[in-house]
């Protein structure tokens, strides 16, 4: 065994570390903060320009044709380095889905629009009545021609504001079997009907509703085939990525041990002295250990070749859950003093603890929620027979 | 990175899994009990070669990493983790070792005159122990001088008399005795996290056959959310605490960076999440869990005893601290 990243990897790391150093500005950290828009149009193009967009793509599409460990350490590295990077995972998974179930059409004009940072997408699987059941979508295409008829509604549509296309979900016929019914649809947000409507969250992040009224969207639009929309989310789901709450569960420690080494209590003690304090900080950082450790063998497994579908949901299970438990444990540390937000002269820890407390609770909800993954664990990988809530 | 093992620890772990299987099945292991030993089990590792394996620079502590989670897989009544750390620790100080010595070290300094639960104690015929910022070798004799407790985890623990018996001093070639101790230790740490990760998947692997099989409401019990979550949790603990272990132990084999803290989060990590799998498996077996017949019992109690062997496992995590975080503060800083 060895655990130790191939030399290469480090040095790659190490590159972007130095880039994200000098570009993830304070400002850059808190325009996301103020507008709840984890995405940075500056930022996003900045990286599109030294390719690392595209790192992980073959030479055919300028790409760099990096590792998935590289691919690990570079996703690693933007999260650890608190940029607002959402964006760049959405339009990467699209990229992705689209160079294995889209047309020629798609891969030539789109792809490339994605990878130089020119358009950014977003995400219309979710509506009122579809969450975990995402296959319930009832959003309906009808087709009329070479076009299609587009009318429903989609809930948490994050970035729509943003983004140029929406990846979007349907239903094309109602009268099969839920997952049989489905079609896929890359639909340009400038299409007449298309009404987005923000929603704003606990944790600050901004996501939207948006509004779908006699959409005509042209078939070359539609990605993969009629009633196949089922396995183009197959695919989609593969790419989800997993790094992104262990470089913020790190950062919650480096934050959390700042504050605690500072901080003093009424006799002049240092709080990272109390062993109360001190137990709490090093769970926190034993399981960021686990979490990182978890996340890195769902990439060494990629790299090797190997469809890490299980295993990926555990680190993402893991990460979350152990994320929103450092997280109460480390504001509880900060005491009362911790409830002071984020921009609050005199808060303690300058109000993250506070922020991402808030923040993390919405970890284990998108992306699959922990109750999904677990299924999918017991399921897939214990090899448990079926519950009667996974059909 | 090559988080899988080599050919030949493959091959290490086929042979000591099939040994197990055969000569220390969970009947062999009830038998042993209360004492916690069986010397044909040991003689089978002596013959391999084992509790020397790693001390003369042969094999790393990787490869007695695969044997010690075969061990705790199959509850091998025998204090293998124990010899493997006092061997390479003697070895050390230039004392001679040999396979077929039952060894074991106090994990504790003596108190008193007293070095109390040592694991393996009750058997070793050597036992290492610091002792006033020496380090010792005791011999105990055959009466008197030890006193093996029933307990927990029917374990071989004892209380040593270090005063009397035969004992000699040890000199390390390089380091004081006490940090040769806590090395000594860190390797224990990071061996035992590996020991209790084979028992807590050994464990789990047993709940999640119970639940498929045992049906209730005409469904296997397997089929319902309430227990598939809960095993989907502990499998992936267990995955996390396998890896957790197999980092520890590569610090120590390389040197590498982590070498001084993840010995002692893996033994933290590991000892939860092993506990925690045998309850639950234990829990998902109903009634019949708490029946001696059914074997998970002798998980559960092992589980706990691994850990708590060493200290309370909170004081573990602010020993971790000190690792993590550097040392305690005494003086009252310049607050007020
Ligand atoms: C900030 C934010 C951003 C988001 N961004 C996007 C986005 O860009 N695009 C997009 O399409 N979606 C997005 N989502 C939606 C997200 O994917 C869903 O919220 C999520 O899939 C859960 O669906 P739901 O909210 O309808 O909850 P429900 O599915 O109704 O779940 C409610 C509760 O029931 C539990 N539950 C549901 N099914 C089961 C089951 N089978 N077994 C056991 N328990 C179950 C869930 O675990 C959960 O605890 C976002 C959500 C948020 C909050």
């Amino acid at each position: 065994m060895d655990f130790s990243l191939p030399p290469e990897v480090e040095a790659f790391r190490a590159e972007v570390r130095a880039f994200l150093a000098e570009h993830v500005t304070d400002e850059v950290i808190e325009r996301a903060h103020a507008t709840g828009t984890m995405h940075d149009w500056g930022l996003h193009r900045q990286m599109a320009a030294e390719g690392w967009l595209s790192a992980g793509w073959p030479a055919e599409f300028g790409g760099q044709g990096r590792s998935p460990l590289e691919m690990n350490a570079l996703t690693e590295e933007m999260y650890l380095s608190g940029a607002p990077v959402d964006g760049l995972g959405v339009a990467s998974l699209v990229a992705h889905t689209l160079l294995i179930d889209g047309t020629d059409w798609q891969k030539r004009t789109v792809i490339p629009r994605i990878l130089s940072g020119e358009v950014m997408c977003c995400l219309g699987y979710s509506e009122p009545d579809a969450g975990s059941d995402v296959a319930a979508c009832a959003t309906r295409a009808v087709r009329d021609g070479d076009e299609w008829v587009i009318n429903g509604q989609k809930m948490f549509t994050t970035l729509a504001h943003e983004a140029h296309y929406v990846f979007l979900l349907t239903r094309t016929n109602p009268d099969v079997a839920k997952h049989e019914g489905l079609t896929m649809f890359l639909v340009p947000m400038d299409t007449p009907g298309i009404e987005i409507t923000p929603v704003h969250t606990m944790g600050g992040e901004r996501t939207n509703i948006t509004f779908y009224t006699d959409v005509r969207v042209d078939d070359r639009h539609r990605v993969g085939e009629v009633d196949g929309g089922w396995k183009v989310m197959m695919t989609a789901l593969v790419f989800e990525r997993n790094s992104a709450w262990y470089g913020e569960c790190v950062r919650l420690l480096d934050t959390a041990v700042a504050w605690a080494t500072s901080a003093r209590d009424a006799d002049g003690r240092r709080l990272i002295d109390d062993p109360l304090v001190r137990e709490r900080l090093a769970r926190a950082a034993v399981g960021n250990e686990v979490a990182n450790l978890l996340g890195w063998r769902a990439a060494w497994m990629a790299a090797e070749g190997q469809l890490p579908g299980v295993e990926g949901t555990m680190a993402k299970l893991f990460t979350t859950e152990h994320y929103q438990q450092a997280a109460d444990d480390l504001i509880d540390i900060l005491g009362p003093e911790g409830l002071r937000r984020h921009g609050e002269p005199g808060a303690a820890a300058d109000g993250w603890v506070e922020a991402t407390y808030r923040h993390c609770q919405v970890t284990t909800i998108y992306g699959g929620t922990s109750e999904v993954c677990r299924g999918i664990i017991a399921e897939r990988g214990l090899g448990l027979p079926r519950s009667r809530s996974s059909r | 990175m090559d988080l899988a093992l080599s050919g030949e620890q493959e091959a290490l772990r086929d042979t000591v899994a099939r040994f197990f299987s055969k000569v220390a099945s969970a009947e062999r292991v009830r038998a042993a009990e209360p004492l916690g030993f069986d010397a044909a089990v040991w003689r089978g590792l002596a013959d391999m070669g084992v509790p020397t394996m790693a001390a003369d620079g042969g094999a790393t502590l990787a490869d007695v990493s695969v044997v010690a989670r075969e061990a705790g897989a199959h509850l091998a009544p025998v204090p293998i983790v124990e010899a493997a750390v006092t061997n390479r620790l003697l070895t050390r100080c230039a004392h001679a070792v040999d396979d077929t010595t039952v060894r074991t070290l106090a994990l504790r300094p003596a108190t008193g005159g007293r070095a109390a639960l040592v694991p393996g104690g009750a058997v070793a015929a050597e036992v290492v122990v610091l002792g006033g910022g020496d380090l010792l070798l005791v011999r105990p004799g055959p009466t008197g001088e030890r006193r093996a407790p029933a307990n927990l985890g029917s374990a071989p623990l004892a209380d040593i008399d270090i005063t009397a018996g035969r004992r000699s001093l040890l000199t390390p070639a390089d380091g004081s005795a006490v940090d040769e101790h806590a090395r000594a230790l860190d390797e224990w740490r990071a061996l035992t996290a590996s020991w209790l990760v084979g028992l807590g998947r050994a464990a789990l692997d047993l709940g999640v056959s119970y639940v498929k099989d045992r049906r209730q409401f005409g469904v296997p019990i397997g089929s319902f959310q309430a227990v598939q979550h809960r095993l989907a949790d502990l499998a992936t603990a267990l995955d996390g605490a396998a890896l957790l272990a197999d980092k520890a132990v590569w610090t120590l084999d390389t040197d590498a960076p982590g070498a001084a803290t993840f010995p002692a989060m893996a033994f933290s990590y590991c000892g939860e999440a092993a506990q925690r799998a045998a309850a639950a498996s234990l829990h998902l077996h109903g009634g019949y869990g708490f029946m001696e017949e059914y074997d998970i019992q002798l998980h559960f109690r092992r589980a706990k005893a691994a850990r708590l062997v060493l200290a309370d496992p909170c004081r573990e995590l602010v020993g971790l601290a000190d690792r993590l975080f550097g040392p305690v503060e005494t003086s009252t800083g310049a607050g007020r």
